[in-house]
């Protein structure tokens, strides 16, 4: 995460000074975004780097469920399960994404192309089902578009 | 749209949500205007307004603002609350993507009332658009010479900051918010004492929601006067309802306070999906108890209707279930999750939530027993006012709203083994 540090440093301008821990969420996220995981020397770099106990950072890391310490697929397959989108389909694509992809919800296919997920509100209840394909929202989706989505995903 | 705007009052364009846009109609002059108040004028202008949270709660902003001491010598913060994770909710999503400035612009006014250096947004971390939107804004703010160490040319100096959730419906409360903005698990803490006394970092802190604070720019510019010539004097304005589920026309529409639910329903979402009939609604998230068809007839939409009916305005997050839906396969996916969103730290809650998610598994599954229907409700009554937060109460009176009303399909599953409905969630099948 070393080479993160001079970002760190532009953020730290806007935070309030003597606070540095409200910027562990923040460095995690991007330390996330850059390794695709977070490994254990980032939990070493980030506590000295902010002064923050080793132990709060592996609390944050194994409290969130966007955090991983562990590399996943390419393409991270979450489609949401919570009641607007279970009414509006969810279930049947969630069922369809795994039996295409060929893996459980929450496993990895072994060529690492894709992750399958399910996840609590979206807040896209408007536009169910919802289906969160790493950082990006498909709404008002169907097995057709997810099923021309998925052969896109290479 | 039902009823009068004061939010989604522009036409929504490629470049509505920017700078200049927000400028030329009309943006930034409530806040050259709250430059020229003193802190004390803007609180009292916010308390005259009635403004009820938006969040979820209905508490008076103002009686929040109010308990901040100014000049106690400390730092003050401000958060907002931008964590929509309440099932059922997706207007503060509206305001982020279409509306960032009105947001920064009432942040802004809100800092300069509580003499707040720092503020910061809190967002799910789910949110894409929405982030990339505030942050764009956030830099076109600062450019434009808004925040920073002269705000306007002003002695005010003020900062801001986006925080992303990480996936934790929790940190939606507002205490576990702030456990996270300090880089913790999202635990939320007992009161007293009060956030506004001891927040973030143990300093007095105002947490609002988006579209509360939303509503800050437009009291100041416009008096508050004229902003309780809308809505119901105990409610006054409007509530931006995301409307889903089986409905023909879901989407975001602000809802002046008192205008009539039928009307709402029937006439601007455009009915039930292909023209079923309505069996019930869940009006505020899925932690407000449900109303049934009949129920919602005579109904308004503000603080008093819902409540005086048993339910309550919550995040206006509305829910709209068709005839022939199951609830005992809706209540599982609410209760599977609550059970996946509690935070561990209560032992009614941690417990409570699997124990109720075991139940209503085994009921679906065809092993339910005769006392299971008692047992959700003994779990329910445990929980409620026994755990930090209120996901262990909303849960609970969830469930407890649902088994009142529909009872019958509980014990019809309970004795066949099967749905009375045919385990349908969806309203129109493929």
């Amino acid at each position: 995460m070393k080479h993160l540090i001079p970002e760190f440093e532009q953020w730290k301008k806007r935070f309030p000074p003597g606070f540095e821990s409200s910027l562990v969420m923040p460095c995690v996220r991007r330390i996330q975004e850059d390794r695709g995981f977070v490994a254990s020397e980032d939990i070493d770099g980030l506590s000295t780097y902010l002064g923050v106990p080793r132990i709060q950072i592996e609390e944050v890391l194994s409290y969130y469920t966007q955090f991983r310490r562990a590399p996943i697929g390419r393409w991270h397959i979450q489609t949401c399960r919570n009641v607007t989108c279970s009414m509006r389909s969810a279930e049947r694509l969630i069922d369809h994404i795994a039996k295409k992809v060929g893996v459980a919800v929450g496993e990895t296919t072994p060529d690492g192309r894709f992750t399958v997920s399910t996840a609590e509100c979206l807040g896209s209840c408007g536009t169910a089902p919802v289906v969160m394909v790493n950082d990006t929202y498909h709404e008002n989706m169907s097995i057709e578009k997810i099923d021309r989505l998925l052969d896109e995903l290479k | 749209m039902p009823g009068r705007q004061l939010i989604m009052n522009f036409p929504v364009t490629a470049t509505s949500h920017t700078l200049a846009d927000y400028v030329a109609r009309g943006g930034y002059q409530a806040l050259a205007k709250a430059l020229a108040m003193t802190p004390q004028d803007i609180t009292r202008e916010v308390v005259a307004s009635g403004l009820l949270g938006h969040g979820g709660a209905a508490f008076p902003v103002g009686r929040k603002w109010g308990v901040v001491k100014l000049d106690d010598g400390q730092p003050h913060f401000l958060c907002t609350n931008a964590d929509e994770g309440e099932p059922g909710t997706f207007k503060d999503r509206w305001i982020l993507e279409h509306a960032p400035h009105l947001l920064l612009e009432s942040m802004l006014i809100a800092a300069r009332a509580l003499q707040v250096r720092n503020c910061f947004v809190y967002m799910r971390g789910e949110f894409d658009l929405p982030y990339r939107r505030l942050a764009a804004a956030i830099e076109e703010a600062y450019a434009g010479g808004y925040f920073g160490e002269k705000v306007c040319g002003s002695d005010f100096a003020c900062d801001i900051v986006i925080i992303r959730g990480a996936g934790s419906y929790v940190c939606g409360e507002a205490s576990g918010l702030l456990s996270s903005v300090e880089g913790k698990r999202g635990y939320p803490r007992n009161r007293p004492p009060r956030l506004t006394v001891k927040g973030l970092f143990q300093r007095p802190t105002v947490v609002n929601n988006v579209e509360t604070l939303s509503n800050v720019a437009g009291i100041i510019r416009d008096g508050a006067e004229a902003f309780k010539q809308l809505g119901k004097p105990k409610c006054p304005g409007t509530q931006l309802v995301s409307i889903s589920g089986h409905i023909e026309k879901p989407g975001v529409y602000e809802v002046e306070y008192g205008y009539p639910l039928q009307k709402f329903l029937f006439d601007d979402c455009g009915g039930i999906t292909g023209g079923k009939k309505l069996k019930c609604i869940i009006p505020g998230g899925i932690s407000t108890k449900v109303l049934t068809a009949a129920e919602c007839e005579p109904l308004t939409y503000d603080k008093e209707s819902l409540e005086k009916a048993g339910s309550s305005l919550g995040s206006g997050g509305m829910i709209v279930i068709a005839e022939d839906t199951c609830m005992v396969r809706l209540l599982q996916v609410m209760l599977r999750f609550y059970h996946h969103e509690s935070c561990g730290q209560c032992t009614p809650c941690r417990e409570g939530m699997g124990w109720m998610h075991k139940i209503i598994d085994r009921i679906v599954a065809g092993d339910g027993r005769r006392e299971d229907i008692d047992r959700l409700y003994a779990i329910s009554a445990l929980n409620d006012g026994t755990t930090i937060c209120g996901m262990g109460d909303a849960a609970g009176y969830a469930t407890v709203g649902i088994l009142n009303k529909y009872r019958d399909e509980f014990e019809y599953f309970i004795e066949h083994k099967r749905s009375k409905l045919g385990g349908n969630l969806e309203a129109v099948h493929a």
